[in-house]
């Protein structure tokens, strides 16, 4: 088992310094450097921009040397000193802004993800058990349903409804009062109070999927015939699908967190745009359209590193359920 | 080459035991492949329901023009966020399809505007009538399917949004850049995955290998931000047409990922087959083996996989949109359609600027049910 952690380590090692290059590539493809626009921008501002802020800015990212080691100056000061750049748009160093926003995204996604399971396991359990009965049917239909509505759509249906008829508003992650307010039991059971609804939007597509999924594996495994044997043996009939059928049916559930959280942390921008959620979102977003490059960066290199750990997780979870992918 | 050796190797005789053998039964055994598909499929309804709404769709994309009663950026101060106006088939002098006009009302206190629908003032509506000029295939023409009677009357069925725009013909001409920008991007995502997957398959070994890590790579990158910083890296003076073409091929830059998995998958199970060997022994070149010999024998599995994959690129190119990161206006798509809706103050008072984002599913649902119909379709010998 340690041996395969160890492999898959390693095995990460080349896609993130691909990673690293794709983020690179971003920075680098708006036109004119990030000097040019850092100095326009204050310059617009209507403040002078000295000197040996230019020198200094110069020194530190390489401006004026060639690509590669722009790169490696850019890469080694975000491995060696969690220096991720400065935003221009902010003014202040991008590390500053990243990481509040960053822990955010990751409590929904996660919150995300577990909210999917608990829907999905016993929905899909019962979907293949209860085949072709009313209830599957039901489940089918939103499945299919929460597959083909883009989540920001349902955001803002959600978003509506509540404005309408509610007259509420839905958006944010926390009430007025506690958006400023230091850590405390109450913010975190006001940030509960409303992480709910940013899960249901973004689960649903995520939820509908593994339905399906678990449905067809559990109908296949129930053929089979040790089902039989189990049910002939005597066995409660609860025990015959949960012992059995199911924890061989279970490991989608598992792999899913590694194909499901790329499309959660992706789904999560959308999302918290339209709901204004304080995460990485709206600030990718915004950075990309004033080609505050450096800020848009670091989110892309720090939001795929987040779903290649989520991967290995997922694939350290899933070799340890089944010992047949653990000695492959 | 002869096929006749062939044809009464295939044909198979009524078995003895069975002697009221029916006309259809032994038509199954001469069906050609595309005849047992096409029985599988009409078997699954939903499919055909969805295949039937996607012909519309595509229907109405093409005659954009003569379905649409007025231009998209036909834009009226008299109308902004009108209410949709209800159609009315007949009226005391029998049939006379017309629709009721407005009279505004300023609310004196908050200078809100309101719509009231004033019973006295009748716009008739009439079919196949005359309306503004358009170019179609080189004609030029000036009819329509439904509009006023005259052609200078308005007619909001689905209302009007901001600019007092026609809803309803905005959202006929964003049918045609949101289905075909679909298509594209699957055309292109299919000749990157055909050629990747099948290099990947046919060869196997190394090649397979490193192709194969390229696409985990692709796919364990979250592909909303990547998306987003490739589109915001492009030039702000580009025309529509370059930035359409430039997101479609952004789109397809990471959905070819899926169905070069389906291809390979497909020539790792075929690279074994005697038709494979036989051709090789004949001496034909490697590409005419992949894509002359092995390509065919699953067309129809790649049909299912591209109408699997046009509803991703849809609702990409929605998102992108909608974040005003996609298509600018004055292109019309249903994703800049919906950028309109993006504040929920405005979609409270003008919901009907909601009814792109049912298109939107409409076409989602229809494809994914037509694409699981084919899907079911493609191994009728299964």
């Amino acid at each position: 088992m340690a041996q395969f952690i160890l492999r898959r380590i390693l095995l990460m090692i080349p896609t993130l310094f691909v990673i690293s290059i794709v983020a690179f590539v971003v920075i680098q493809l708006p036109p004119g450097d990030f000097l040019t626009s850092y100095i326009a921008n204050i310059s617009a501002s209507g403040e002078q921009v000295e000197q040996h802020v230019i020198d200094a800015l110069n020194e530190r990212f390489g401006l004026d040397q060639p690509m590669p080691v722009q790169y490696l100056k850019w890469i080694g000061n975000i491995v060696l000193k969690g220096d991720f750049g400065q935003s221009f748009a902010w003014r202040v160093p991008v590390e500053d802004l990243i990481w509040g926003r960053l822990g955010l995204t990751l409590l929904i996604s996660l919150s995300t993800l577990i909210f999917t399971w608990v829907i999905a396991f016993p929905v899909g359990i019962y979907s293949a058990v209860n085949k072709y009965s009313l209830g599957d049917y039901i489940a089918t239909f939103f499945g299919f349903l929460g597959l083909a509505i883009p989540n920001f759509l349902l955001a803002l249906i959600l978003m509506y409804v509540a404005f309408k008829y509610f007259n509420q508003s839905v958006g944010g992650l926390f009430s007025q009062e506690y958006i400023d307010a230091p850590w405390s039991l109450a913010k975190v059971l006001d940030l509960f109070s409303h992480l709910w609804i940013p899960m249901v939007i973004l689960g649903t597509a995520g939820a509908a999927s593994l339905i399906r999924i678990m449905r067809a594996n559990l109908l296949d495994e129930l053929k089979k015939p040790y089902v039989r044997t189990a049910r002939a043996k005597g066995l409660p009939e609860w025990k015959v699908i949960l012992k059995y059928p199911v924890r061989v049916a279970l490991n989608p559930f598992i792999s899913t967190a590694g194909w499901l959280l790329p499309t959660l942390v992706s789904g999560s921008i959308i999302v918290a745009t339209v709901l204004s959620l304080p995460t990485t979102g709206p600030m990718l977003l915004s950075a990309l359209t004033t080609q505050d490059m450096y800020l848009a960066g670091a989110f892309i290199l720090l939001l795929s590193i987040l779903t290649m750990v989520g991967t290995l997780v997922s694939d350290v979870l899933l070799a340890w359920l089944d010992p047949r992918i653990r000695f492959n | 080459m002869t096929t006749e050796p062939m044809k009464t190797g295939m044909t198979l005789q009524p078995a003895p035991g069975k002697p009221n053998q029916t006309e259809t039964e032994s038509s199954v055994y001469v069906a050609s492949q595309w005849t047992l598909m096409w029985w599988r499929f009409k078997k699954h309804k939903l499919a055909m329901a969805g295949g039937i709404v996607t012909i519309l769709l595509y229907v109405v994309a093409l005659f954009a023009e003569f379905l649409a009663p007025f231009p998209p950026d036909m834009t009226n101060t008299q109308a902004t966020y009108a209410p949709p106006q209800t159609l009315i088939l007949f009226d005391e002098n029998g049939f006379n399809p017309h629709v009721l006009g407005y009279t505004v009302e300023v609310d004196p206190v908050a200078l809100r505007r309101t719509f009231v629908v004033d019973p006295e003032v009748k716009i008739p509506v009439r079919l196949f009538t005359q309306g503004y000029s358009y170019e179609f295939m080189g004609q030029e023409s000036t009819l329509h399917l439904i509009g006023p009677e005259d052609p200078k009357d308005t007619m909001y069925l689905l209302g009007a949004d901001r600019l007092g725009r026609d809803v309803l013909s905005r959202l006929i001409y964003g049918t045609r850049i949101s289905m075909s920008i679909g298509l594209v991007g699957v055309t292109i995502s299919l000749i990157l995955g055909i050629i990747l997957g099948g290099i990947s398959g046919y060869y196997g070994g190394i090649v397979d290998s490193f192709i194969q890590r390229v696409i985990e790579f692709i796919r364990s990158i979250p592909t909303i931000p990547l998306w987003l910083g490739l589109v915001a890296a492009l030039p702000t003076e580009w025309g529509p047409l370059q930035i359409y073409f430039a997101i479609t091929i952004i789109l397809s830059f990471i959905g070819w990922t899926s169905l070069a998995r389906v291809v390979r998958g497909r020539f790792l199970s075929l690279r074994e087959e005697d038709f494979v060997m036989a051709a090789r022994l004949d001496g034909a070149s490697q590409s005419k083996i992949m894509f002359q010999h092995m390509l065919p024998a699953f067309y129809s599995h790649i049909i299912a996989s591209i109408t699997l994959a046009i509803p991703g690129m849809i609702i990409a190119e929605t998102s992108l949109s909608f974040l005003g990161l996609g298509l600018r206006p004055p292109v019309v798509s249903w994703g800049v359609l919906l950028q309109e809706a993006q504040n929920v103050r405005t979609v409270a008072t003008a919901p009907w600027l909601l009814f792109p984002a049912l298109a939107v599913v409409v076409a989602v649902l229809a494809l994914n049910f037509l694409g699981d119909g084919l899907r079911d379709a493609a191994d009728p010998y299964a």
